[in-house]
């Protein structure tokens, strides 16, 4: 067996990393948020995938599991996306075939993930993605996330791109220890309910993906319900015929 | 406000006389002074019985800050006020302006002063400096046609709005708005949420700080809360003076004056030869 790299060929081949940069993101999709509770973790993303400022895509999937034992949702370039899939798989199949009775855990994956954003980032040629990375092992829920510069933490609650200005603060106010699923569920609905008032590139057609000790489930998608009645819209200048 | 004629072009509006000195100097690396922005967090909303403004208290000048318990509330008229972000000098001059504008309005129709005509006097001003003069505002009062809230933007572009959020701190304070705001709040529920809105924008983001400044305006009568909330005190303050630790010795308390070197002649007459 060679070197665990990915790709043999590429990694080491000069013209690589000259010609093959990624300068801008091309699809991209927008927030992911995520939250500990109880059981374990709850992620939500919508569906959308934009070309720059056109919705192309509305049935893009960014939320996956990995293993038995994780989650992950992506925001950012989609293409990126599925070769961290790929590099994933590979990690997996390679795991599976020492068949020990062993599974890599959420910590574990979090830490590949995090080496090969650093590396890619320096050299120049990142994969364009925030990656939230959550999943029980052992009894022990774990929440992390990755950008694309490599900046990784773990946290109670996590939140990537417009999410982080417009969850974050909601998540810090109102998330605590042991909420139950239904308290999760609506808590997390509502900062993807205020991000798809205020975020440009949302759609209303979200998953909601949950891990416990017992499996992963990922909802069907569906659809937020939204209140535009304000008297304000309505009539904006009384008294101004 | 009113400036001396002939320093003012003809018909006002911007005048471009020195943009291509400008242009010129920038490309030789001259760098304007920055100025003081406000960085901040303003809100505003309606309830039941009309409208309620609120806005943190911070003021910075790139990453200090220059100003703890700044003002953002500015009066135009005494049933309306305008909260500002932006740069500070910006906000007052523009409020200030628009508020004796609107006082002598007052004493030409001899009515109560308008929502909308404060907001047409600022929308004006603002989009004749085409983005220039840096105010972010939001306008709240009660007229008689009942409460209005407005959002002015620099370029001079308005919004109606049931509630609104202005400044760096506008995301975090939207969110709390957008989850919890409806129709027909109370007022103890409104000034609740305001506070709870300038809050998040206060420990989420780093331009705006300090205490809550609110003010309630109904038909009748306002309030001007100033300081309404304080959530950042100072914890700590000594009770006594610095103690030094055991371990520090007093040596001597002797003075010993120090014996001159140099004889020192009186000055004048050494400069000259």
């Amino acid at each position: 067996m060679e070197s665990n790299s990915a790709k043999p060929g590429l990694l080491c081949s000069p013209e690589a990393s000259q010609s093959q940069r990624t300068m801008y993101p091309y699809v991209t999709g927008t927030s992911v948020v995520a939250l500990k509770y109880k059981d374990g973790i709850l992620m939500a993303a919508d569906m959308g995938g934009s070309y720059g400022s056109s919705l192309r895509y509305k049935s893009v999937e960014r939320v996956k599991p990995i293993g038995k034992h994780c989650l992950i949702g992506a925001s950012g370039e989609i293409s990126d996306f599925q070769e961290v899939l790929y590099y994933l798989d590979e990690l997996t199949l390679n795991d599976n075939m020492c068949d020990d009775g062993n599974s890599l855990g959420p910590k574990e994956i979090h830490s590949y993930l995090t080496r090969v954003m650093y590396n890619r980032r320096n050299k120049f040629d990142p994969l364009w993605n925030s990656l939230v990375l959550g999943g029980v092992k052992n009894g022990q829920t774990y929440l992390g996330m990755v950008t694309m510069i490599g900046v990784n933490f773990e946290d109670n609650h996590i939140a990537t791109g417009f999410g982080n200005h417009l969850a974050r603060p909601i998540l810090r106010d109102e998330w605590r220890e042991d909420l139950s699923f239904e308290d999760g569920v609506k808590l997390l609905e509502k900062c993807m309910r205020v991000l798809l008032y205020r975020d440009r590139s949302a759609v209303n057609k979200l998953q909601i993906a949950n891990i416990t000790k017992e499996g992963v489930t990922i909802s069907k998608p569906y659809s937020l319900r939204t209140f535009w009645g304000f008297s304000a819209f309505i009539n904006p200048t009384p008294g101004a015929q | 406000m009113s400036k001396v004629a002939m320093d003012v072009p003809a018909k006002g509006g911007f005048s471009f006389d020195l943009c291509k000195r400008n242009a010129m100097l920038a490309k030789d690396g001259v760098q304007l002074p920055p100025f003081r922005k406000t960085g901040t967090t303003i809100v505003g909303l309606i309830f039941q019985d009309g409208v309620i403004l609120g806005a943190d208290t911070r003021a910075t000048e790139g990453p200090i800050v220059a100003d703890k318990n700044c003002e953002k509330i500015h009066y135009l008229a005494p049933n309306i006020y305008c909260c500002g972000a932006g740069t500070a000098a910006d906000t007052e001059a523009v409020t200030d302006m628009v508020s004796s504008q609107l006082n002598l309005h007052r004493y030409h129709t001899g009515r109560q002063s308008r929502v909308v005509t404060a907001l047409t006097y600022l929308k004006k001003h603002l989009f004749s400096y085409q983005g220039h003069v840096s105010a972010a505002l939001v306008l709240g009062g009660v007229d008689f046609t009942g409460p209005h809230l407005h959002t002015i933007y620099p370029h001079g572009s308005t919004d109606t709005l049931p509630f609104a959020t202005m400044g760096s701190g506008s995301l975090a304070a939207m969110a709390i708005f957008e989850s919890k705001y409806k129709e027909g709040l109370t007022r103890e529920e409104g000034i609740q949420l305001v506070t709870e809105a300038i809050c998040s924008g206060i420990f989420n983001d780093l331009g705006s700080g300090s205490n809550v400044d609110i003010c309630v305006i109904t038909k009748d009568n306002k309030e001007y809360l100033r300081n309404h909330l304080q959530p950042n005190p100072r914890t700590y303050v000594s009770p006594k003076q610095y103690s030094f630790t055991k371990k520090t010795e007093v040596l001597l308390t002797k003075i010993t004056p120090l014996k001159e070197k140099v004889e020192v002649i009186q000055a004048g007459d050494a400069m000259e030869e």
